[in-house]
């Protein structure tokens, strides 16, 4: 069973944002992890990076698949984990933890047209 | 196969001093290389092997033995078409008359090659019911960029330039949307019925004044013949669209019904698949590509042409939609198709589909038993099966029960070549098995009990199919060791 | 029956039997008969091996295989006996794509072992595991220089580069929708440094590609243009025939991003234009923008060191539409070749073979501005090709000599050909060539 958690947006193209004051952490949900199997690279944005709702920002590898990541958010990078340039697995092990990128919001009304914990893991069913 | 493993690599052959080559002496006095200037020349080591020819020799049969290949045993390997490989045909292609000619040689001297073009270019044309092809084209995947190219060409020539998204089914080989790509194109999927084929009323929205076209296979890739053909073909002709066909599944079709019958405007064929030349490790194929009348003109250059004396000529013509390849493509990939066409002739050729769709056939029934069959009915040239079926355990998807990844691995141990597995992507166990027309009933019987003794080991011992391969030159690998590790060259000292 | 179909009538009884047909017609019953073939293709009936090896003979009768000065990207230089023979292997040649690593260490092995040998040649630090041939590798340079950027689609390519990988190279981009710019050479037949340089200084370039002998021959100095390149974030491809690189400067000495072309020249058969097979190796920051296959090491379950085709993820039949390439082919029978043929020469082979090249290109040079009927076109030093003014046509120059078995080279205009030798070519050759053209 996914992992889902209370108080996270989430995307119907399975990565959640985070919000903590003007900024947004984004990442991939358990549910997507747990899809691809074990991630072997993650593609990241530049910071300095201009990312819009809806939009790729960036991909997922694991050895057999790739999946691109839909930003939920629009706004500046302004800062991407490095930690999974040599560690994608730790994507496998907590993927709320380890979100990709951090970005500063253009508008944070946007976040209200994405699912809350409840229907996201309905849509995970 | 020896199951004496052998797993040097010739860097770790090499001995300091010893050389496997012999090259004429220089009679003419004159400076060498390092007349040029310091500044140009190669610093850095270069850490080539250094073997003596026996060596060399010892290392490539010892790796060979550890290969399995349409030679050693049956290769049900699905869309690729693992036939037999005939060896006049290898031989015609060895021939120093051919082997020697350098292709910016003068058309005069020539002739026999060109000859060659040009009626394997005729008979091919023939056979999928073209106007005309080009041979230029080095593969399957490059045959569908020139196609796709052609296709723009000749929208681009009437001034329709809005043209700029081509329907590509759900169902359709990676290389579909990845040459689409490549050509400039954008895609949008069409999707698949629960009957596996193209949904009409899913692609009749999508169809309008920015369409190019739309690519098919015929059969697709579960191995349907798509019977709504005429009317998509229709559809997407009355909307100014060109439809092309994938000739990776041309095989069960030959003799039959041919590509341009169906409606299809523009093709490639995988001479390395329908027309038998050897596969080669993945390559060199070829993959000639065929347009209906119209369109000849917009074939890439260099064109070989037929004069009126019955010569031939090279050409550089200026429709054309500009080159793909410097030269003829893989000519002696060329000289291979033609030996075999000339081997089947107008029987043959009627004979091979045939035989193919019921070798498939064959196997479909006989395995549906113990493998979910999604889709009942008859099969062309290969068939899909959804895993085993649920009393085999086929229905979990947990790390303890066989899946399709196992099943393959187990075949290997059985003395065959596993199927294609999770293709297409439609089924989550997808294992999708093409025989060929030159498989005996014998081969398929042998298969068919391997098959079912997999599934019955599946049931009985699911973690000895899990741990397989067993008996082969090596056991199951990392692979994301070998991604994580990244270590794509030999690591020298 | 036929000698490929193993079907007896019996086996096709039994067979539709099984399936529930009556004959083999019925297992088409789903295709519309309208869509169906009314009677036989227009083809020849099927012939016997000794009718096919008579056809054979009879179009070998008209070709002639002529004694070659001809380079232009396809050079003859010497295949040993082996690499045909051990090429010949059906455990190498009846076997695809190493889908199933288990049973395919053997192509595994070789393509890692051509992946190892071309990055060493080039001096890059990755290899894929090869392109159809050099002009297409060129193109995919082109492409991947672009996706590399992210923002830029501008790509220059230096009119030195053959004009047949040219005219691929732009056909690509037309389609692909890459704003591609040729730059004129030089006057003295080298690349045009200040009209890169002005170009380049726009900062909206994402590569530039040159070529090294370039299509004239010349052996070109790059000092200083990969680092004017990086200081305009443009990535630099260097495309050179595989086998020069044993010899000059490799594109990983020069500070390229991406070495390409064609490995023909590495003791591959001429045979008309191909099989032939390009190379594409770059830099480990890239990989993951680069096309085609590639094989990497790992282990097996019993921790045994194994190859397996791998960083898949980039690849046409995951990422479909947003694969790096559609390439699907590895060029696994010429790997073969090549990785067979540096095995027997190495260091000091390879050496040799541009030795001698140079030693017979720069004496048949000699001997035919000794005839007074050539001038050299261009100064700069060249390796082992070069183009002269004839003070006479080409076209027949080159007909005269295809009369006498020589095949003198490849036309550029009226009035210039280009001209090459190799370390196959003997004194006696070249002083008959030479005596042909007085």
């Amino acid at each position: 069973m996914a992992k889902v958690i209370e108080g996270l947006y989430y995307s119907e193209s399975h990565e959640f944002v985070r919000i903590e004051g003007e900024f947004g952490f984004v990442g991939i949900t358990d549910y997507a992890q747990n899809q691809l199997g074990n991630v072997v690279y993650v593609d990241m944005p530049e910071v300095d990076d201009e990312v819009t709702a809806g939009e790729e920002f960036g991909a997922v590898e694991s050895v057999k698949a790739a999946s691109d990541l839909i930003s939920p958010v629009s706004g500046t990078v302004v800062e991407v984990n490095e930690a999974l340039e040599d560690e994608p697995e730790l994507i496998n092990k907590d993927a709320f933890e380890n979100w990709v990128m951090k970005v500063k919001l253009s508008d944070p009304s946007e976040v209200e047209s994405l699912m809350d914990a409840a229907s996201y893991e309905k849509t995970c069913e | 196969m020896n199951n004496v493993y052998y797993g040097k690599l010739i860097f770790e052959l090499s001995r300091p001093g010893r050389i496997g080559y012999s090259i004429p002496k220089d009679h003419t006095g004159e400076e060498g290389f390092a007349a040029l200037p310091d500044s140009v020349l190669r610093k850095s080591p270069l850490r080539l092997p250094e073997a003596d020819e026996q060596t060399v020799a010892r290392h490539y049969t010892n790796m060979s033995n550890n290969n399995f290949g349409v030679d050693t045993g049956f290769y049900p390997l699905g869309s690729c078409t693992m036939k037999y490989n005939p060896k006049i045909n290898e031989e015609m292609a060895s021939l120093p008359a051919f082997t020697q000619l350098h292709p910016a040689q003068p058309a005069s001297t020539a002739q026999g090659a060109l000859a060659l073009y040009y009626e394997t270019q005729r008979a091919l044309s023939e056979v999928a019911g073209m106007e005309a092809f080009t041979l230029n084209p080095f593969a399957g995947a490059h045959g569908e960029l020139t196609g796709l190219m052609v296709i723009r060409t000749y929208h681009e020539r009437r001034g329709d330039t809005k043209r700029t998204k081509i329907i590509v089914p759900d169902s359709a080989h990676g290389t579909n949307p990845a040459s689409a790509a490549v050509c400039g194109l954008q895609i949008v999927e069409v999707k698949s019925t629960p009957q596996g084929t193209v949904d009409v009323e899913d692609l009749k929205p999508l169809l309008g004044d920015d369409i190019a076209g739309m690519m098919m296979t015929n059969p697709n890739t579960l191995g349907i013949f798509e019977t709504k053909i005429p009317e998509i073909a229709k559809l997407v002709h009355e909307c100014g669209g060109l439809m092309y066909y994938d000739g990776a599944n041309l095989n069960p079709m030959l003799g039959v019904c041919r590509p341009g019958d169906m409606g299809f405007d523009v093709m490639h064929i995988n001479l390395h698949k329908t027309f038998s030349t050897p596969h080669g490790g993945g390559g060199p194929g070829s993959g000639p590509v065929g347009v209906r009348k119209g369109l000849e003109d917009y074939l890439p250059n260099p064109q070989v042409v037929k004069k009126s004396d019955g010569t031939f000529a090279i050409e550089y013509g200026n429709e054309a939609l500009g080159s793909v390849s410097p030269h003829f493509g893989n000519y002696a990939i060329i000289i291979r198709a033609y030996a075999y066409l000339l081997s089947l002739g107008r029987d043959g050729i009627a004979r091979a589909g045939k035989l193919a769709v019921l070798n498939a056939n064959y196997i479909k029934e006989a395995l549906k038993s113990h493998y979910l069959l999604p889709i009942e009915g008859l099969c062309k040239h290969e068939f899909v099966f959804d895993g085993l079926r649920p009393e085999y355990g086929g229905d979990h998807h947990d790390d303890a029960h066989v899946t399709t990844l196992d099943v393959a691995k187990r075949l290997l141990d059985y003395g065959f070549h596993a199927p294609t597995i999770y293709f297409p992507l439609l089924f989550h166990e997808a294992l999708m098995i093409e025989p060929t027309e030159t498989e005996s009933k014998d081969t398929l019987d042998d298969f068919i009990t391997v098959m079912k003794k997999i599934a019955e080991e599946a049931k009985s011992d699911p973690a000895f199919v899990k741990a397989s391969p067993h008996s082969t030159p090596v056991r199951r690998l990392d692979d994301v060791r070998a991604v994580k590790d990244a270590i794509f060259r030999f690591q020298f000292d | 029956m036929h000698r490929y179909f193993p079907h007896t009538d019996s086996d096709i009884a039994e067979m539709l039997k099984a399936v529930g047909l009556q004959k083999l017609e019925d297992l088409y019953a789903e295709v519309p008969e309208e869509l169906k073939l009314s009677g036989e293709l227009k083809l020849p009936e099927s012939k016997s091996e000794a009718e096919i090896r008579k056809i054979f003979e009879e179009l070998a009768a008209h070709n002639k295989p002529l004694t070659c000065f001809a380079g232009a990207g396809a050079y003859d230089h010497y295949t040993p006996s082996l690499i045909p023979y051990i090429a010949s292997r059906s455990e190498f040649s009846t076997s695809y794509t190493p889908y199933q690593a288990e049973i395919s260490q053997g192509t595994l092995m070789y393509i890692f072992e051509y992946q190892t040998l071309m990055a060493e040649l080039t001096g890059m630090e990755v290899s894929n595991a090869s392109m159809y041939d050099g002009s297409t590798a060129t193109a995919e340079a082109m492409m991947m220089a672009c996706a590399a950027s992210k923002k830029r689609n501008k790509v220059l390519m230096s009119a030195t580069l053959n004009p047949r990988v040219k005219d691929v190279v732009k056909t690509y981009a037309h389609f692909h929708g890459v704003d591609l710019e040729e730059v004129d050479a030089a006057s003295n037949g080298l690349i045009n440094r200040e009209a890169i340089s002005s170009k380049l200084s726009a900062d909206d370039v994402a590569g530039l590609i040159v070529s090294q002998p370039n299509f004239f021959g010349l052996v070109e100095d790059f000092s200083g243009l990969a680092d004017e390149c990086h200081a305009h974030k443009t990535l630099l491809t260097i495309n050179s025939p595989a086998s020069t690189l044993g010899a000059l400067k490799s594109p990983g000495e020069w500070g390229a991003d991406i070495a390409c072309g064609d490995a023909q020249s590495l003791g591959l058969p001429l045979n008309y234009g191909g099989p032939y097979i390009g190379y594409l190796c770059t830099s480990n920051s890239l990989i993951r923008k680069m096309p085609g296959r590639i094989v990497g090491q790992t282990v097996d379950a019993e921790g045994k060191r194994t190859f397996v085709l791998t960083m898949q993820a980039r690849e046409q039949h995951i990422r479909r539409e947003k694969a790096t390439s559609n390439i699907c082919t590895s060029q696994g029978m010429m790997c073969l070749y090549v990785a067979a043929y540096l095995s027997l020469m190495g260091p000091k082979g390879l050496r040799e073979v541009n030795d001698n090249s140079f030693k017979a290109a720069h004496y048949l040079c000699k001997k035919l501005l000794q005839t007074g009927r050539f001038k050299l076109v261009f100064d700069a030093p060249f390796f082992n090709e070069f183009c002269l003014e004839y003070s006479g046509d080409v076209d027949g120059l080159i007909k005269k000599c295809a009369q006498e078995g020589v095949l003198a080279g490849v036309k550029i205009d009226d009035h210039k050909i280009l001209i090459a030798a190799t370390e196959k070519r003997t004194k006696e050759e070249i002083d008959h060539f030479v005596e042909l053209t007085k």
